[in-house]
């Protein structure tokens, strides 16, 4: 098992294991931000460049420092590897400029957005961003897209992370979704706007790291500050069954997915317990979920129930192609 | 003159066509070769020093000796044919001029390599070319140097030759491979690279339209002699697609380490600058290389007389030197304007970028829409600063290199010529173009 270094600390880690993945072992304080990569998605990642990190020592045999930066998710660590990621000046200064190209379209429009509060791009631009923009000109909009009956696309707060095309690809199994265009009118869509009718197409709006995919049944509802998320399951004969009720007073606003630390779907779920069981009846109650997430989203929940460091790290496995 | 090895023949009237193409010597480095075994032809290409013309200039040899032949998966060639580089042009007339000679070399190039399918990937403006190669393949198939048992040697080989879409972007090798496969032209992230997981995840080798033109005048000459052309690590002869302001654009076949001078100022190639008119600025590798003004290219940060060579040209690094690239040689007069002329670069990479990560699809559109407001005279000193770290936020960080072709033109035309962008935006006056600038002193007089 080959041991690697970030930011000084070492661990050792099964073979195939992605930098990135070895540094969500180590903990939170090496671990460079992901916005296109999803673990469970097969081939996502290596789109957005925040996860850049410094290989300054490629591997025991051969220990030249690569010279570009590397997209963390998509570069395996190798016997005797050695990581740079907040400890280089160089990449926490290049990664300010990727959050600004990511920022440099993006509408800003997060009073009235429904991911405020649980958006990673907020959270991104808080930890790793600068505190004003240099971009000037006309940010491009598009029309809001039905996806059907339940999701919402407003592709202008889209970051083109690919993540929901992968869901599109690898969960659903006819593909309509996809990317029209090249460059900076790239834009996600459905064939000819085709409804996406699919039983887990609703994971997309749970993959989307910002607000251009949402669900139709809780927008507008409530500020997900507002919200109390719990945790429940049920018998369900198309998906796990496991997820998170996001409750304001008696009422089940929405129901998700149970997010990860890294805020990653733990496992996908259905339309059915997505959209149409919205009755606390419907659920077995397991009990409050904790968020360990210092975003908006984890303030105001609960009287602290766990403390976030008494937290077991989740166990990553490395992914097989 | 210097050698000519792949353009000899371009004079000779019905060179298209295989019975005169086979007058010409055509074929008998074919023959040679299958009688030769794939081993010993890859040693060959090593041994000649041939370097890669698509851009890159990686070893062909070397590329050649990393195709995964263990896996017992099936392997492939792919000739780049995809020419769209701003100021490239030595491809498509080497094809439409000489289509056998390409043909001839994919034949010993599969062969060496153990391909039994190969593909010409031809870039889709160039419809024509493609009807020429569609029948220059015919008659090679009918004249059994294609197809079931070449030369009744036993080896059997299919060439396809597949127009593109348009799309600078399938010119990187993965993004070629993937429009191959009939998908959105996306460059792949690596590794994998395509010599162990290329076409339909299987070893691949792409390699541009040159260097496998190349390889026939290898055989025949041997790798050996063939290294004896050129200096240092650039061995053998160049196109070289020469444009802009020069008394005879065209493309020059030259030995590698000529001098740039003699390039640009001889009769044989350039002829010098159109117009009795001064030289301000060489971009000498295709659109991406760095623009070097007219001290730097003539002759390096050293002194020494800059050479048409890979070490030559990039002599002093990003600082003062540039690249061969693809060879395409863009020679700039003192009337050029160098904001204009980057707004044009830019404006294509901008138009170019495939969108899959950040910094090249946002970054690329933000310059040019900077370059755009400086030209139209509303650029600020900090619009110059402001490019200069977007190109530095760019530049090393994406998925393809793209991202630095669209970032090095900006950072070398701001190096380089920082001074007449200052020019530009505290006097755009100066600068704009006439009816503009008419426009404007009528605005001022009416009021
Ligand atoms: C954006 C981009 C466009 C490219 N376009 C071409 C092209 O049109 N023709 C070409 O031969 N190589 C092109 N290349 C280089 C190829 O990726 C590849 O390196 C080359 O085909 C390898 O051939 P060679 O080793 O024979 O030079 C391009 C690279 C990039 C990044
Ligand atoms: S819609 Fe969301 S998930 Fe899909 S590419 Fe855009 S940001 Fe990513
Ligand atoms: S660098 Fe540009 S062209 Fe290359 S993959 Fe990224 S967005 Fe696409
Ligand atoms: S998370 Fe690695 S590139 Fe986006």
């Amino acid at each position: 098992m080959p041991k690697v270094t970030i930011d000084g600390k070492t661990i050792e880690v099964p073979q195939g294991t992605t930098i990135l993945q070895a540094a969500r072992m180590i903990g939170a304080e090496v671990t460079p931000p992901a916005m296109c990569y999803y673990t469970s998605l097969k081939t996502s990642g290596g789109y957005c460049r925040t996860c850049i990190v410094k290989v300054s020592k490629m591997s025991e045999a051969n220990p030249n420092p690569i010279p570009k930066p590397v997209a963390s998710c998509r570069t395996n660590v190798e016997e005797g590897m050695e990581v740079l990621n907040y400890t280089s000046p160089e990449i926490v200064e290049a990664r300010k400029g990727v959050v600004e190209f990511l920022l440099a379209n993006h509408p800003l429009d997060c009073p009235i957005c429904d991911q405020a509060g649980e958006c990673h791009l907020q959270d991104l631009s808080y930890d790793h961003g600068s505190d004003d923009t240099r971009y000037e000109f006309e940010r491009r909009k598009f029309k809001k897209i039905d996806l059907g009956p339940f999701i919402q696309l407003h592709m202008t707060r889209c970051i083109l992370c690919y993540r929901c095309v992968k869901v599109a690809d690898q969960l659903t199994d006819e593909r309509v979704h996809g990317v029209l265009n090249r460059g900076e009118v790239s834009e996600i869509s459905t064939y000819i706007t085709k409804a996406i009718e699919n039983d887990f197409s609703g994971n997309m709006i749970d993959v989307c790291p910002v607000g251009a995919l949402t669900d139709k049944t809780f927008r507008f509802k409530s500020r997900v500050w507002f919200t109390n998320p719990v945790s429940a399951h049920r018998d369900c004969k198309k998906c796990c069954g496991k997820v998170t009720l996001w409750y304001k007073g008696d009422e089940v606003l929405r129901v998700t997915g149970r997010k990860d630390k890294w805020g990653e779907v733990e496992e996908f779920i259905c339309n059915e317990c997505r959209f149409e069981k919205k009755q606390t009846l419907d659920w077995e109650i397991e009990g409050p979920t904790a968020i360990d997430r210092h975003s908006v989203i984890s303030a105001n929940h609960y009287e602290k129930i766990v403390e976030p460091s008494l937290f077991k790290l989740n166990d990553i496995k490395p992914f097989e192609d | 003159m210097g050698k000519k090895l792949l353009t000899e023949h371009f004079g000779v009237q019905g060179i298209q066509q295989l019975q005169v193409y086979k007058q010409h010597g055509g074929y008998a480095s074919l023959e040679k070769a299958l009688k030769k075994t794939p081993d010993e032809i890859v040693n060959e290409v090593m041994t000649s020093g041939l370097r890669g013309r698509g851009g890159a200039g990686f070893p062909t040899g070397r590329k050649w000796s990393f195709i995964d032949k263990k896996s017992g998966k099936p392997r492939y060639l792919v000739c780049n044919a995809d020419e769209s580089e701003p100021g490239t042009f030595k491809d498509r007339y080497l094809m439409e001029v000489n289509p056998h000679l390409l043909i001839e070399g994919m034949i010993i190039s599969s062969f060496a390599l153990g391909a039994h399918l190969s593909y010409i990937y031809i870039r889709g403006e160039l419809l024509y070319v493609y009807h020429i190669l569609e029948k220059a393949i015919a008659e090679a198939y009918e004249a059994g140097y294609l197809g079931k048992n070449i030369l009744g040697t036993g080896y059997d080989l299919e060439l396809y030759c597949h127009p593109g879409g348009g799309a600078y972007i399938c010119g990187e090798e993965t993004a070629l491979i993937e429009s191959l496969e009939g998908k959105r032209g996306n460059p792949r992230i690596k590794p994998p690279f395509p010599a162990i997981s290329g076409l339909y995840n299987n070893p691949t080798v792409v390699n541009n339209v040159e260097s496998i033109a190349t390889v026939p005048a290898i055989i025949a000459m041997g790798g050996e002699e063939y290294a004896k052309i050129g200096i240092g690590h650039s061995k053998g002869t160049k196109l070289i697609s020469a444009c802009g302001h020069i008394k005879k654009p065209g493309i020059y076949e030259i030995e590698l380490g000529l001098p740039v001078e003699e390039f640009i100022y001889s009769d044989e190639y350039c002829g010098g600058i159109r117009g009795g008119r001064k030289l301000k600025a060489v971009v000498a590798g295709g659109s991406s290389v760095p623009i070097l003004p007219a001290e730097l290219i003539l002759k390096t940060e050293k002194g020494e007389p800059r050479l048409m060579s890979y070490e030559s040209l990039s002599d002093g690094g990003f600082t003062s030197g540039t690249m061969l690239g693809s060879g395409g040689f863009i020679v700039m007069d003192e009337t050029t304007s160098i904001v204009k002329n980057l707004f044009n670069f830019t404006r294509f990479y901008h138009h170019e970028s495939c969108g899959q990560c950040s910094p090249c699809r946002e970054g690329t559109a933000w310059m040019e829409k900077i370059l755009h407001r400086i030209l139209h005279g509303h650029g600020t000193l900090k619009d110059v600063d402001l490019l200069w770290t977007l190109q530095k936020n760019i530049d090393g960080k994406t998925i393809c290199p793209l991202g630095d072709a669209a970032a090095w033109p900006v950072a070398s035309a701001i190096r380089h010529f920082r001074s007449e962008f200052e020019d530009f935006v505290q006097h755009p006056e100066k600068h704009l173009d006439v009816k503009h600038y008419f426009n404007q002193i009528e605005k001022k007089e009416l009021a």
